[in-house]
């Protein structure tokens, strides 16, 4: 398969196929990450800049051992300490990066749209890392890639439960794509000051009540409450929320008896998600960390050679 | 009656072929041809043939951005956009840098606007309500008053204080002053950087509901009603704003309303691929919206229609869209899309008139051309022929900010006279 797209802004610019390719690709990188020298000389000579605008330690590392398995240079560039801070604009920062000529950026960034906005304006790929509330293409893929090792190819048949803070996930929104891309049906349950509008014209089906939403679902992805949305208020405090849309093992007993939990990180504990259910032996948290390596060495790899992709 | 100094034959008024006739800088007549063909002019004659006639228009709400902002804007580009836009009078907002809230500002923004245009575009200055615009304070209105301010407003920086707001309409009321109020409640609003609905939830950005706005619509409708003191409000953006001006006016209170061309035109949609130039506040709506406007429009429920000029420089807009800063510039391209509702059947060309000079002179108490003999010679010709691509170049405003950027318009002013002297055409630019 020829690799088209220069960049890797949301899953709505990827088809079915693509998707699959992706996950067919990160299968020969976890083998490779499997092995005890992690290393494949196919990046050998480019170099990626990991453009992290706002706070992040999961995505951020993962975009690097990534990088670095494959052979990339990859260099990093904060908020803190960079120009940004000193009022340059996205559009400067983007251009005087470009100027240093690497082969891929990988951008987070606190608004909606920052990705597509780098993606008009440069050469190199721009591979988004989370844009605001957007979108969020690398975890929604790592998450697929996750259940697919559990589900295959397949997912027709099979519901998945979004469940905590949807309206400021840009999570949700692409793993909605994603999923329901891929076969499964969703369902969102969360309190309605924390659902986006407009959701009617989203494929999910909206619950209210958590026990009500965990009938019979096949995995449930549970989202991380930020702390700072009670001062906003929209909601009352962390404890009501843990006892209404907290997940702990009363809610599985409704649900299949292979329900899978998930979660990106980080996770808080005792709010969002019991502690004990974390670590359950259902909870493919850590396959998700393992899987996110894999995948953003699948995405880095075609988005960086895609004059040349060819199966390897 | 002697002959005119000159006359501009066979414009389209009313949708009938009229003579101009002018002499000394003012009105002699207008005519119908067969009249006008046995009059010759002591000077010249034009020919007018498929060009529309209109007074010279006014704009009751742009934001000229000087002093303080002169790279988005100078009150010499801004009013050369006018000119080539075809107002002849244009009210300026008060979020100038220092705020227009005392007398020195706004004498400096009259001199300044003399010395560029000494026979117009005339500048009519909008005061700030409160001090600094900061909501917190009365401005000094009668001192604003004195040298020249003809409204008042907190535009930009809505006041959500409705006690201070009650005290400013009962304080501007003494001086003879309109409010004209920036409707919408801050809180609700919040940060919204577009309309909160389908478009903003699929985008992942921040919404400002139009209840923000309808609110606060409300608020000063009732407040009106309870001081008994007309109230103006400022661009008008959705369908229950309409619904409540509209049962306001039939209680008989005196409120008043103006929207844009943007909001007769575009929906939320131009936000797509995170289109900073459609970024504007009160941010476009939806396509229900943009229909109840229209019928607002048509049925007077909005008395007038105005720009709400606001131009910004390239790189402020080339960013995301919550970086970008609100506006559209207008002036340049309002006369075109209010001629192209007219090509869709939305307004006619008696609706431009009406609501673009006779009843924003009527509510705001300015001069107008009602082509009445003696009336001052201000009036534009607009060529619904021309069609002209919107380029950087092609606009004489310093804001090349609109979402019209790329777009061919159908119809342009192809002359602008003031005082009887023909001031702008396309031929001289």
């Amino acid at each position: 398969m020829q690799w088209n797209h220069k960049d890797l802004l949301t899953i709505s610019q990827l088809n079915r196929e693509e998707i699959g390719y992706i996950f067919k690709i990160a299968d020969r990188f976890d083998e490779v990450n499997m092995r005890p020298v992690k290393k494949v000389p196919v990046l050998k000579g480019k170099s990626v800049v990991l453009f992290f605008a706002e706070a992040s330690t999961r995505t951020k590392t993962s975009f690097d051992i990534a990088g670095k398995r494959l052979s990339a240079d990859t260099f990093s560039l904060t908020k803190t300490g960079s120009s940004l801070q000193k009022g340059e604009t996205l559009k400067d920062t983007a251009l005087t990066l470009q100027a240093m000529r690497p082969d891929a950026i990988v951008l987070r960034h606190w608004s909606s749209g920052a990705a597509d906005f780098l993606a008009k304006r440069l050469h190199c790929s721009v591979i988004n890392a989370g844009d605001g509330r957007h979108a969020h293409p690398s975890q929604a893929l790592l998450d697929g890639f996750t259940l697919r090792s559990v589900w295959g190819e397949d997912f027709t048949g099979k519901t998945v439960l979004i469940l905590g803070d949807i309206a400021h996930s840009r999570v949700a929104r692409s793993d909605v794509q994603l999923l329901t891309m891929l076969g499964a049906k969703v369902r969102m349950c969360a309190p309605r000051t924390l659902l986006p509008c407009g959701m009617r014209t989203w494929p999910v089906t909206v619950y209210e009540h958590l026990a009500t939403a965990c009938k019979g679902v096949d995995a449930i992805i549970c989202l991380r409450l930020q702390l700072e949305r009670q001062k906003a208020g929209l909601l009352p405090d962390l404890r009501e929320y843990a006892m209404t849309y907290g997940l702990d093992f009363s809610h599985l007993q409704q649900a299949s008896p292979d329900v899978k939990i998930m979660h990106p990180g980080p996770i808080n504990r005792g709010v969002e998600i019991s502690s004990a259910l974390a670590d359950a032996s259902n909870s493919l948290v850590l396959n998700q960390v393992a899987s996110g390596v894999a995948v953003r060495m699948a995405i880095l790899y075609l988005h960086m050679t895609r004059e040349t992709a060819e199966e390897r | 009656m002697s002959a005119p100094e000159y006359i501009v034959r066979n414009v389209l008024w009313h949708n009938q072929a009229m003579d101009l006739l002018v002499d000394q800088g003012t009105i002699q007549g207008l005519v119908p041809v067969e009249q006008g063909k046995e009059i010759t002019p002591q000077s010249h004659a034009k020919d007018g043939h498929g060009v529309w006639l209109f007074p010279s228009l006014i704009d009751a709400h742009v934001h000229l951005r000087e002093p303080g902002q002169e790279y988005k804007e100078t009150i010499a580009s801004g009013l050369h956009a006018a000119l080539g836009g075809g107002f002849g009078q244009v009210m300026c907002m008060a979020n100038t840098d220092p705020v227009n809230d005392r007398a020195q500002i706004t004498e400096y923004i009259l001199d300044t606007a003399l010395r560029a245009y000494p026979h117009g575009p005339r500048i009519r200055p909008v005061g700030a309500l409160t001090k600094g615009l900061a909501g917190k304070e009365l401005a000094p209105m009668a001192e604003l008053a004195a040298v020249g301010c003809v409204a008042l407003s907190n535009d930009g920086m809505p006041v959500g204080d409705n006690d201070l707001f009650r005290r400013a309409m009962e304080y501007a009321s003494d001086l003879g002053l309109k409010i004209i109020d920036h409707c919408e409640d801050p809180a609700l609003s919040g940060h919204g950087v577009m309309n909160e609905g389908v478009v903003s939830g699929r985008l992942g950005l921040k919404g400002s509901p139009t209840v923000a706005e309808s609110l606060q619509v409300a608020r000063d409708i009732l407040l009106s009603e309870y001081l008994h003191i007309p109230i103006h409000l400022a661009h008008i953006s959705c369908k229950e704003s309409v619904d409540l001006i509209l049962f306001a006016k039939e209680k008989g209170i005196q409120v008043t309303a103006e929207t844009c061309a943007h909001y007769l035109l575009w929906d939320e949609t131009m936000l797509e691929g995170y289109n900073t130039l459609a970024k504007v506040h009160p941010p476009l709506r939806t396509r229900e919206d943009v229909l109840a406007l229209r019928h607002a429009v048509q049925q007077g429920v909005i008395d007038i229609l105005v720009t709400d000029h606001a131009p910004h420089a390239d790189f402020e807009k080339e960013t995301t869209l919550d970086e970008a800063p609100n506006g559209i510039s207008g002036l340049d391209t309002a006369l075109s899309l209010y001629a192209s509702l007219v090509e869709k059947k939305v307004i006619t060309q008696d609706d431009i008139v009406t609501r673009c000079a006779l009843r924003p002179a009527e509510i705001f108490h300015l001069p107008v051309n009602t082509f009445t003999p003696g009336d001052r010679a201000d009036f534009v010709l607009f060529d619904p022929k021309i069609r002209w691509e919107v380029t950087p170049s092609s606009l004489l405003s310093k804001g090349k900010n609109t979402p019209c950027m790329g777009m061919n318009l159908q119809g342009k002013v192809s002359a602008h006279y003031l005082e009887g002297k023909l001031v702008y055409s396309t031929d001289t630019k």
